[in-house]
């Protein structure tokens, strides 16, 4: 879908267009937890190819808004979505599409990493074989593929039948990324990716956003302002519920629109 | 916005030490710049060595205050108007500390001047005194805007500029007069040159740091702006 990129409007107005396509719509979105309003009529574009990252304080909706992404609250009957995520024009919500299908295509990558507890081969092989029927040779290259395309390869090529528990933190955290790269989605979502990881993994992780960028489009939820500011090309700042401001990353880093953002960025809140 | 209420205290406590420091060194350069006209003018060589001298403290000030803009920047990571404003200090800083190596050159113009005593009263040119006195005027109103971050009265000081470069054309006329009548008059014009120079410089400085008040106060950066940009910038949020 070609559309042009429109920040999300917010209390500030529509801040002004992006000629960059636009790969998930979220249109008039409210989410309940039983009776607890979560998400305020969230409207806002993700742009494809690009970083969109989430921040905001604990409870602001940011984690809720990327489950709601690929219906992990499908999970939980009293949990509830009203409004449109449309991916590619189709809505996510209400799609009869499979969700293993859906989550497929919208990849997830968790705070802490959740390797299966299977060999680093079988990790990645595990969930292709859901989607597809492989040649050995052809999973083979497969495997590789991903571990390549998540900067891994090189420190497992030689234990690919090790555990994938066996791994340090970041490298799990790798192997986790590679498993989602491996069902060849279109959208990956990283859900505080780094909050378990130490500097030095971070910053492969990182660098990794930066260069998975070029094929998925990513968004990524961080308590870590300063890693918004690293890795996001658009910035969404929520509160309570609600989406606060949403723009370009330099603009929200440089002169927000709201006082809230500003006192919420310098460190002013609460 | 440039304001306290970090939830840390401490960077509060930085950020406004950083701030009044700026100002403090704004008030020592205002007067330094002050003195050296009053030297200029009166040919007082006792006032021109104390506008000179009166640059060390002036580039201690510098130093210190580089120091506590790289520490911020380290510690902190400033961002939205704290970076705005650590940025324009950093930038402010660097204006300043010229505006005392411009009255260091306007008091040694002095003490040339005073040394040759050709006769010839170039010190008193009116279109150079006016300038001198539109420079201050203007330098002080910049760190008022500074110390305020009142962007609408930067803009006015952005405005004011284009009568110091008037002036200074004027003033080259009337050199280029008198060397022309009488060649041995060229030695103290030149030296006159030299002041004249200087204080049309003091103008560009004290317009650039009213140029970082709208960038710290609006996020805007005039810098190569129009004027009809520059009041568009200030009349926005």
């Amino acid at each position: 879908m070609e559309v042009t990129l429109r920040a999300g409007t917010t209390a500030a107005g529509a801040a002004p267009a992006v000629p960059v396509p636009s790969k998930m719509s979220v249109r008039s979105l409210n989410f309940y937890y039983g009776r607890f309003h979560a998400l305020k009529n969230v409207n806002l574009e993700i742009a494809e190819k690009r970083v969109t990252a989430f921040i905001g304080p604990s409870g602001c909706g940011k984690s809720t808004l990327l489950r709601v992404f690929n219906r992990m609250f499908e999970l939980y009957p009293e949990q509830r979505a009203e409004g449109e995520v449309l991916m590619d024009g189709e809505d996510l919500i209400r799609s009869r599409q499979d969700v293993a299908l859906i989550r497929a295509k919208i990849g997830m990558v968790f705070q802490k990493p959740t390797p299966f507890p299977m060999t680093i081969y079988e990790n990645i092989a595990f969930g292709v074989r859901l989607f597809e029927k492989l040649p050995k040779a052809q999973m083979d290259e497969r495997v590789e593929w991903a571990l390549r395309k998540a900067a891994l390869w090189n420190e497992v090529k030689d234990k690919l039948g090790q555990a994938g528990t066996s791994l340090s933190g970041g490298q799990q955290q790798r192997l986790c990324i590679a498993r989602s790269i491996a069902v060849r989605p279109d959208v990956i979502l990283f859900d505080e990716p780094c909050s378990a990881l130490d500097p030095i993994s971070t910053a492969k992780i990182e660098e990794l956003i930066e260069e998975l960028k070029q094929d998925y489009t990513v968004a990524i939820v961080t308590h870590n302002m300063q890693q918004a500011a690293r890795v996001s090309d658009y910035t969404a700042y929520m509160y309570l519920g609600e989406l606060m401001e949403f723009g370009e990353t330099d603009q929200i880093f440089i002169k927000p629109r709201r006082k809230e953002t500003e006192d919420y960025i310098t460190g002013r809140f609460g | 916005m440039v304001s306290g209420d970090h939830s840390s205290k401490q960077y509060d406590a930085e950020l406004e030490q950083m701030r009044s420091r700026i100002l403090q060194m704004g008030g020592l350069v205002e007067s330094q710049l002050k003195l050296a006209m009053e030297a200029f003018e009166t040919a007082d060589v006792e006032k021109a060595d104390m506008a000179i001298a009166n640059d060390r403290r002036v580039n201690d000030l510098q130093l210190d205050l580089d120091m506590m803009v790289n520490h911020l920047i380290a510690r902190r990571q400033p961002t939205a108007g704290d970076l705005r404003m650590v940025m324009g200090v950093a930038k402010a800083i660097t204006d300043l500390e010229r505006v005392g190596d411009e009255a260091a050159k306007i008091a040694r113009a002095a003490k040339w001047l005073k040394e040759k005593a050709s006769g010839f009263r170039m010190n008193r040119i009116p279109d150079l005194h006016q300038s001198g006195e539109i420079a201050a005027r203007m330098l002080h109103r910049s760190l008022d805007a500074f110390a305020r971050l009142d962007g609408p009265a930067a803009a006015s000081i952005i405005r004011d500029d284009a009568g110091i470069d008037d002036r200074f054309r004027a003033t080259l006329r009337q050199l280029i007069t008198y060397m022309m009548e009488d060649p041995r008059s060229i030695s103290s014009a030149i030296d006159t040159i030299w002041a004249a120079k200087a204080i049309e410089r003091v103008g560009d400085h004290a317009k650039n740091i009213a140029e970082h008040v709208i960038f710290i106060a609006h996020g805007a950066d005039v810098r190569h702006a129009s004027p009809e940009e520059v009041e568009r910038a200030v009349s926005q949020g």
